[in-house]
């Protein structure tokens, strides 16, 4: 077997499954800290319950989270050696300052958090947390800097065939950056809400705790709605910004093969053919394209044909065109996904507010199921993202197959890439048996809730063990 | 001091500071579910390092990224080269990490013994396998004229990388029981004082044997002189004295002691290897160097920038952090029952 392809499944795998757990870390984080803001503002206990309560599971997921990070940062070295040493000096800087900034925060804090309910005033333990989330948000806004370089290379020059950074400040004011972080922000926010909020349906539809948890709602659906909203104009400046940057990468995503008319129709659903590169049969809407790219009723795009001979002649012999089907349903699997979202989040506004919630079993049921929605647009997203961009690893500069570690046999990796797949399965097999554990729970005594923070100790006295 | 120079003793540091810190985590983690005869006493000792162990991590963490940054070669040579060994170490940190946070979510006995086993594994491993890299970072690897490492991981078990990987093991076990020193009171402190005593001796011989056989075979502990032999000479004292301490129940002493040992010893083997950071065991000029492997110094003075700005605030609440989990933890008196 190609290592090219271990590689690839190896950091398709990592990626994928470490992005479950960072959305949901940065969501609960900046959630949870409203909570416990409210805890310490209003004094009212039931909301300490609450922080708690979203507390155990943050903390499950923020492990997780840590473990299939430090794969994720490692397998660059391990995998792809090349791309290391021809992007190390434009890269690495971001996972450096992303280290001393972000992770050091986070992993401090949290401690500090966990461990110090007893042992810090309220409000400085409501700092820790704020902290925390914080951590997680620069956490994002560095490696997104690194993958944003990856996307739409700028601040850099060629030095004996490497890439060296020569301006920072155009690192930091990427484009493809401004564009990309604002969303990932957002749909993380997002997910951490409509976790919460599918969660806390359930917990509605089977009356447990019901003021805890319809307040829990609350918080968590607002928070929900109102990202999905912002997510509409996020998603759309990015799409429109990638017209420009990435156009391959777009036609891909609209099963584009020929220049479009102008204006240019939307393609709902289409027959993909690769082989002979058209589409067999399509619905389309008209000039709908052209408004989603150009915020205008005309204008017209290239097609991946023409786009093609053009990159051909700029770059050499080679496919230019990224796998169309995957691209072509990931876009509208994430797109259609944000638009439920959307609706749920703002009518479960609508029925928090008439205090109709707790009778609506049927939505309810939605929105319990709804919590896989994030999930599945934040995975298509990013598929979107990475395999839209091939065959570059560093886009128009570097191609994935030159990226690869030439010293890594494919026996090394098929191991290595067969014994983390068979790790993730597990971890995320008992996460998910621990979530459905602690929401399945009826009661939650006050004796639980004190020591449940505790990581080594949930159930019987760890906030007394770590005085 | 060039900025080379400069981000050489950074990434220094962050090793040596992974590896005292860290170092007593691997240490409490491999021996805590021994030395703990129930339930309430293994929980006691894992909490000795509970609001700790995940920053202490980050120190590993970032020293990776700092080698990606400034000696991107560096980084993609020792990466790529220790596959195998680091794939392990990779499965050790994932499985210790989780079974942490997995361990009290369940009170089931058969559950946390499932999770003491992996806590022990992910402890039990990194260091062996710390010890096996920092060997062969001393006697060298075969990295060619490509800066790739060539050969398979086989030839990376050597018997002297295989005393380093034991002599690391006892090291850390040795800095994690006096931790629990610093950290425990009455019983539970003197069961951990009473296992430094016992693991003390294997501890100190084969760190004898780890630094004179390393004098021969590898040049890095005299490759600025002769008299720099006399670091890891100390650290050996240093490592005799923290005994004394022990036996003496001077348990801060014997735990910066143990601390001093690391820091001199891993000190030692980075100071010893510079001006080159990977070792070629084919020719001296595939050796790589801070000149050699580094980023442009442009790179460089940006992440010296923002490291200047950034390290304060990080040692400050580090420490703060520290003095907040002061006091030591006690079995009997403070848990519920």
């Amino acid at each position: 077997m190609d290592p090219l392809i271990i590689a690839r499944l190896q950091f398709a795998s990592t990626t994928i499954f470490h992005y479950f757990f960072v959305p949901v870390s940065i969501g609960l984080a900046l959630i949870i800290a409203i909570m416990q803001t409210l805890y310490v503002f209003k004094g009212d206990e039931m909301y300490k319950r609450m922080t708690k309560f979203w507390g155990v599971l943050f903390l499950i997921n923020f492990a997780i989270g840590v473990v299939t990070g430090i794969l994720q940062e490692f397998q660059f070295g391990m995998n792809w050696s090349n791309y290391s040493r021809f992007v190390g000096d434009v890269f690495g800087p971001s996972l450096a300052i992303e280290g001393l900034l972000a992770f050091f925060m986070e992993s401090t804090f949290i401690g500090l958090w966990v461990f110090g309910w007893n042992r810090l005033s309220k409000k400085v333990h409501l700092l820790t947390v704020w902290l925390v989330s914080l951590g997680s948000i620069f956490s994002a806004f560095w490696i997104l800097t690194a993958n944003s370089f990856m996307q739409n290379p700028v601040g850099f020059e060629m030095v004996d065939g490497r890439a060296q950074m020569n301006d920072f400040v155009a690192i930091l004011t990427n484009p493809h950056f401004w564009a990309q972080f604002p969303h990932v922000l957002l749909t993380s926010f997002a997910t951490g809400a409509f976790l919460i909020a599918g969660i806390s349906a359930w917990k509605i539809a089977r009356r447990h705790d019901l003021e805890m948890f319809k307040k829990s709602f609350n918080i968590a659906i607002t928070v929900g709605a109102f990202s999905a909203f912002a997510i509409l104009f996020t998603g759309h400046w990015q799409a429109q910004y990638l017209v420009q940057s990435q156009p391959m990468k777009m036609a891909a995503a609209e099963a584009l093969w020929e220049n479009s008319g102008d204006p240019a129709p939307f393609t709902v659903y289409a027959n993909i053919n690769t082989e002979e590169r058209q589409n067999d049969f399509s619905i389309d809407i008209p000039v709908l394209l052209s408004f989603l790219s150009f915020n205008e009723f005309s204008g017209s795009l290239e097609g991946m044909n023409d786009l093609q001979a053009q990159y051909e002649e700029k770059y050499g012999p080679g496919d230019y065109i990224p796998p169309v089907k995957t691209l072509f349903w990931a876009f509208r699997i994430m797109t259609g996904a944000g638009g439920v979202m959307l609706l749920l989040g703002f009518y479960g506004i609508y029925l928090a507010r008439l205090e109709k919630l707790q009778n609506r079993k049927f939505y309810l049921k939605l929105i319990t199921y709804g919590m896989a929605l994030p999930f599945i647009a934040n995975t298509a997203g990013w598929i979107l993202t990475e395999i839209g961009r091939q065959p570059w690893v560093v886009y128009g500069i570097m191609r994935t197959e030159d990226a690869v570690s030439p010293s890594v046999s494919a026996g090394e990796m098929l191991f290595s890439l067969l014994t983390f797949v068979t790790l993730y399965t597990i971890l995320a097999i008992i996460t998910i048996y621990l979530f459905v554990r602690h929401i399945k729970k009826e009661d939650h005594d006050e004796k639980e809730r004190e020591v449940m923070t505790d990581p080594f100790d949930q159930e019987d006295g760890g906030a007394g063990v770590v005085s | 001091m060039s900025l080379n120079e400069f981000w050489f003793i950074v990434i220094t540091i962050f090793f040596v500071g992974f590896f005292v810190l860290e170092g007593f985590d691997f240490g409490v983690g491999t021996i805590a579910r021994f030395l703990g005869r129930n339930e309430q006493e293994k929980k006691v000792y894992l909490n000795t390092i509970g609001p700790f162990w995940d920053a202490n991590e980050v120190w590993l963490i970032t020293a990776g990224g700092a080698m990606f940054a400034a000696f991107p070669h560096w980084y993609a040579t020792m990466f790529s080269g220790f596959y195998i060994p680091l794939v392990f170490m990779l499965i050790a940190l994932i499985v210790r990490g989780a079974a942490f946070q997995f361990r009290g979510e369940i009170h089931n006995e058969k559950w946390k013994a499932t999770w003491d086993w992996g806590i022990w594994l992910g402890s039990f491993l990194p260091p062996i396998l710390w010890g096996v890299v920092l060997a062969n970072f001393m006697v060298g690897m075969p990295i060619n004229g490509e800066k790739e490492m060539v050969g398979g991981f086989i030839q990376f078990l050597h018997p002297y990388a295989l005393l380093g990987g034991v002599m690391f093991l006892l090291l850390t076990l040795t800095h994690g029981l006096q931790f629990i020193t610093i950290r425990t009171t009455g019983e539970l402190q003197e069961r951990a004082r009473a296992m430094g005593r016992k693991v003390a001796p294997f501890t100190i011989i084969t760190f004898l044997a780890f630094i004179v056989i390393g004098y021969f075979v590898s040049d890095v502990f005299t490759y600025h002189g002769q008299t720099f032999f006399v670091i890891p000479l100390l650290a050996w004292v240093a490592l005799l004295f923290a005994n004394l301490y022990n036996n003496n129940k001077m348990d801060i002493n014997a735990f910066l002691l143990t601390s001093v040992t690391i820091i001199l010893l891993t000190g030692s083997i980075f100071i010893g290897m510079f001006p080159r950071v990977m070792i070629s065991s084919i020719s001296d000029a595939y050796s790589l160097t801070v000149f050699s492997a580094a980023s442009g110094s442009y790179s460089l003075k940006v992440m010296t920038i923002f490291s200047v700005a950034i390290l304060p605030f990080v040692l400050g609440y580090t420490i703060w952090s520290y003095y907040v989990f002061r006091k030591r933890i006690k079995s009997d008196d403070e848990l519920e029952y």
